[in-house]
């Protein structure tokens, strides 16, 4: 069979994970941006960090959206991480079914659990 | 490319016990393999991650909940192994964050040459093993 990849690549069918691929990456820089968005909040804080500072930081309401497009993304990039795993390790076919549909399950409930959190404040 | 060169040691069905002990990974196989395995710990451990954001930032006395687990403990966990636990999360998330932006670096420079990709896998296991320690001796109030 003649190869199939690289500049002969059968542009036809599925996206071929070129979404996951991007997804992951631009998931991955927001959190990354969230990291230095907080730290950078707790550094420019003076003395000791209690329970006033710590929650002032997330009183904001654009903190509070950008933790919200944060939860999403980790969430996200947790589903597409997970799944790489399942595809390496999880066999037959069954049992990686039922892996990424508990997969699905453990992370919305987290993610709505995470969203009330940070919407009752 | 036609020399003869020193049979390699092939590795088809992997033996837990035996080629576990005998594969040298390089050192960027470390950092890949670790980039996994702390992806899937700060998986399971995501609800105990939200439990402390909840408790940190729901109310006063909720964040006296969130510092007692450090001190006094957590359900049947005396507070050493809940601090125990944070420091694991604390490696997974710092190692997960450099493996990371290793990979993003590498796919916009195009380095992937063999000793740049030796290199940057040694830095992304000094900084988050240092930080780690660094961290660590904090939370066990070493200083």
């Amino acid at each position: 069979m003649s190869a199939t990849y690289g500049y002969k690549r059968t542009v036809v069918g599925a996206h071929y994970g070129w979404r996951d691929f991007l997804v992951q990456r631009i998931s991955a820089a927001l959190m990354a941006v969230f990291t230095l968005v907080v730290l950078l909040q707790l550094l420019l804080t003076k003395g000791p960090i209690g329970y006033d500072t710590w929650s002032g930081i997330f009183a904001a309401q654009w903190m509070k959206a950008l933790t919200f497009a944060v939860i999403v993304a980790l969430l996200w990039h947790a589903w597409v991480g997970m799944c790489s795993i399942w595809y390496d390790y999880g066999k037959p076919a069954g049992l990686r079914l039922l892996l990424q549909a508990l997969t699905v399950i453990w992370l919305v409930a987290c993610g709505g659990w995470a969203v009330q959190v940070l919407w009752r404040l | 490319m036609s020399e003869v060169t020193k049979p390699r040691p092939q590795y088809r069905n992997l033996n837990l016990f035996h080629d576990i002990r005998t594969y040298r990974l390089p050192l960027a196989g470390w950092v890949s393999i670790l980039h996994r395995a702390s992806g899937a710990l700060m998986f399971v451990l995501l609800p105990f991650l939200i439990w402390l954001f909840d408790k940190s930032i729901s109310s006063e006395i909720s964040f006296g909940e969130f510092s007692a687990a450090f001190t006094a403990g957590l359900w049947v966990f005396p507070g050493w192994f809940v601090k125990l636990v944070v420091l694991a999360l604390i490696w997974a998330y710092l190692h997960h964050l450099l493996a990371g932006v290793r990979h993003l670096y590498l796919d916009v420079s195009h380095r992937t040459t063999k000793e740049f990709g030796r290199q940057s896998a040694v830095a992304v296991l000094v900084v988050s093993i240092a930080l780690t320690l660094i961290l660590g001796a904090k939370l066990f109030g070493l200083y």
